[in-house]
């Protein structure tokens, strides 16, 4: 059973009502927006992973995008340059000095966060992204114009663009394997993890688990979980033996990233009365000043 | 304002000025050509962290904030029936029509998918505010195009000659264009008051635009109260760029400024200005911001010269009379509202805009300046060919001559 968030539904319904006398809206158009709570996580344990970069490379080959040999992934030359995901590559493992011992130092996976309330679906022009009942947000080609809004939107930075295509330019990002996951299979890096570094699962065991590794082992992690409550949580969700932030990632706030701008954009079209009343005052006005101008003129 | 009627302009199109933009518009349309065949990548330095440059900030969002001439003068003239106003509604009318156009041409230059711009139209997505932007500007596109038709059939009522055999049409196409004028000349007012409400709208939700990016703009201008500054602005850059026009136009076309309603328009300034004005210290005081301010950095020094010099400096010239009784200094004040808003909007989409893991700051390329340098040749290109075609300057009845300038700006 999905559960639709019952605030967007009733946005969405009182958006769609009232233009329903405008235009025939069909409502496949909009976007979906489930939060369901079946909805899936990853639980990235950045303490074990080791930086084989198989990840990387088991990505490009679930998504089409020329991947190469997996034995070329083991060159270690690549760390010297803090890399983020771009157009050819959805998830980058990044390598980061371990203050606590400098012989074993941190590697970091990163891709999109598939937050619970998604900045980039809700700036979409067109309702190109959708987030989905088992938690991906996925973007839809047939859909999209290329305005990257949504990669102003972004709190994580994390969609891309095809800057070099004239045509049929593509926004690239994580798609949460959802090709995969759809029949049955893991995601290709969680799978593909020789450290099983990465826990896919419901998303509150998810965090359940987050919390357990952690109470086990306080030397071990910080007591902090990245993504449980960032932009109204996300997810993914990191644990490690520092804040995220120590390891590149953004320091956020904890309310939903599309909050304030949805809220302004319902205030000033709540069921289109504030353009209609400003419409009607301007009549209003334009009526009692020709009047007056009219009897001036008599 | 008797004697002053709106005239096609007979002056010759080819000036060195004239030929120097034409030059501008060629350079631009090249590197045009280029994004359209390699890319955008090849043509601008956008990044994967820096998504929008100039030619969001500048084409677009500078563009609708400096047409807003054309709703301010229409609410003045139109709908508060200040009939003293007319003889600047229509080149305000015109340059919103022409700004308009290259707004929506901006965005089909700066869209990967550019084929694919009708898809909001079809594809609704009512909780974005770029959505909102797209769709109230397409018709408020369309609700200028309407505005402008009287001035067509002004011109070709009577007037309709078409060569050959095509000739045989002018007495149909004679009783069309009356029919139209007939017909739009009644229910004109609710295109014009639609155009007013319809520019409250995506003025304001242009500036709801950033706010979605949240911490990743500075906070000088990061506020939840960023779509009212954009609307308050809007309105206070309405007039001045009125004037601003006007008087370039009067001086490149050889015509007497028209001083007594620009006077009058400019003394209407300085209370748009300080109500802007007063939300933007207002916001800053109470967001505690200024504190930004203490430390010399491009942020700083970016917001004082928006403020200062685009809205305290001119919001005092405007407020006195020897300011308004001198074309020069009249031009001055109005050239530094028209570009305090433009560095307000610049700051906004381009400077406050911090993304993580950027690399380095963006700054526009040569291919991105000159598309945007060449569209706004394009546009005053166009500009003087249609104040050549169309009756849209009012010309004193007695010097019937443009071209006699019997009272240059000093
Ligand atoms: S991380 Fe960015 S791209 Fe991914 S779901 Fe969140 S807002 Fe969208
Ligand atoms: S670039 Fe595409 S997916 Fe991104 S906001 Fe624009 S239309 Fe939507
Ligand atoms: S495959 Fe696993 S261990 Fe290897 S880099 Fe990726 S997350 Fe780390």
């Amino acid at each position: 059973m999905n559960k639709i968030n019952r605030r967007n539904f009733f946005k969405k319904a009182a958006a769609i009502a009232s233009v329903a006398a405008v235009s025939t809206q069909n409502a496949d158009s909009a976007s979906t927006n489930i939060l369901s709570d079946e909805r899936m996580g990853v639980l990235v344990d950045t303490t074990v992973c080791i930086g084989c970069r198989h990840c990387e490379w088991a990505c490009k080959e679930a998504h089409n995008i020329p991947a190469g040999q997996l034995d070329d992934y083991h060159d270690r030359s690549v760390f010297k340059k803090f890399r983020r995901p771009d157009e050819t590559a959805l998830t980058v493992v990044n390598e980061f000095e371990n203050q606590k011992n400098k012989l074993s130092p941190i590697f970091v996976k990163a891709q999109c966060n598939h937050c619970d309330h998604p900045a980039c679906v809700s700036a979409c022009i067109v309702g190109a992204f959708s987030k989905f009942e088992n938690g991906s947000v996925v973007w839809d080609g047939s859909k999209c114009i290329g305005c990257r809004y949504c990669m102003v939107a972004c709190p994580f930075q994390v969609p891309t663009f095809e800057y070099n295509k004239a045509i049929e330019p593509r926004i690239m990002k994580c798609d949460f394997c959802i090709e995969r996951t759809k029949q049955g299979m893991l995601p290709a890096c969680v799978e593909i993890c020789p450290m099983e570094v990465m826990t896919y699962g419901p998303r509150n065991e998810i965090i359940q688990l987050a919390k357990e590794r952690i109470s086990l082992y306080p030397n071990r992690y910080e007591n902090y979980i990245y993504g449980e409550k960032e932009v109204g949580g996300t997810s993914w969700v990191y644990i490690g033996n520092k804040k995220m932030w120590e390891f590149g990632m953004p320091k956020l706030k904890l309310s939903p990233a599309p909050g304030v701008s949805e809220s302004i954009q319902h205030g000033i079209f709540a069921y289109f009365v504030p353009p209609i009343a400003l419409y009607s005052l301007l009549g209003g006005i334009m009526w009692l000043t020709k009047k007056r101008s009219d009897l001036e003129e008599e | 304002m008797e004697g002053l009627l709106p005239k096609p302009l007979k002056i010759k199109f080819f000036t060195p000025g004239v030929i120097i933009l034409c030059l501008l518009a060629l350079n631009g349309l090249i590197f045009l050509a280029m994004r359209f065949i390699f890319g955008i990548g090849s043509v601008t330095n956008l990044n994967q962290q820096y998504p929008w440059g100039i030619w969001i900030a500048i084409d677009v969002a500078t563009g609708v904030a400096l047409a807003a001439g054309g709703f301010t003068t229409a609410a003045l003239s139109h709908v508060m029936n200040r009939e003293y106003y007319h003889v600047v509604v229509r080149p305000a009318l015109l340059t919103a029509m022409l700004g308009y156009t290259f707004v929506a041409l901006g965005v089909f230059i700066d869209i990967g998918r550019w084929y694919y711009i009708w898809h909001p139209l079809i594809m609704w997505n009512p909780n974005s505010a770029l959505f909102e932007v797209g769709i109230c500007v397409m018709i408020y596109l369309t609700v200028l195009y309407i505005e402008f038709i009287p001035i067509v059939t002004e011109r070709f009522i009577g007037r309709v000659n078409l060569p050959g055999i095509l000739s045989i049409f002018n007495k149909v196409l004679d009783k069309l264009l009356r029919l139209l004028d007939k017909t739009l000349s009644k229910v004109m007012f609710i295109f014009f008051i639609a155009g007013v409400v319809l520019s409250t709208l995506h003025q304001s939700s242009l500036g709801t635009l950033m706010i979605i990016a949240g911490s990743k703009m500075h906070p000088l201008w990061q506020t939840p109260i960023l779509p009212l500054l954009f609307l308050l602005s809007a309105i206070a850059v309405g007039f001045p760029m009125v004037i601003f026009e006007s008087l370039i136009a009067s001086r490149s076309f050889k015509l007497e400024p028209e001083m007594p309603v620009l006077r009058r328009l400019g003394s209407l300034v300085p209370l748009l200005l300080f109500i802007y004005l007063s939300f933007k210290i207002g916001d800053m005081v109470i967001r505690g911001t200024y504190v930004y301010l203490a430390e010399i950095n491009i942020h700083s020094v970016m917001f004082m010269i928006e403020i200062i010099l685009g809205v305290v400096i001119p919001l005092r010239m405007f407020m006195s009379r020897a300011v308004l009784n001198s074309p020069l200094w009249l031009f001055i004040a109005s050239t530094l509202v028209v570009f305090g808003v433009f560095i307000n909007r610049l700051n906004n989409f381009v400077i406050a805009y911090h993304p993580p893991y950027s690399v380095s700051p963006y700054f526009p390329s040569f291919g991105e300046i000159s598309v945007t340098v060449g569209l706004i040749a394009l546009l005053v290109l166009l500009y003087r060919a249609f104040v050549m075609i169309f009756p849209i300057i009012s010309i004193p009845e007695n010097s019937s001559s443009p071209g006699t300038l019997t009272n240059p700006i000093h």
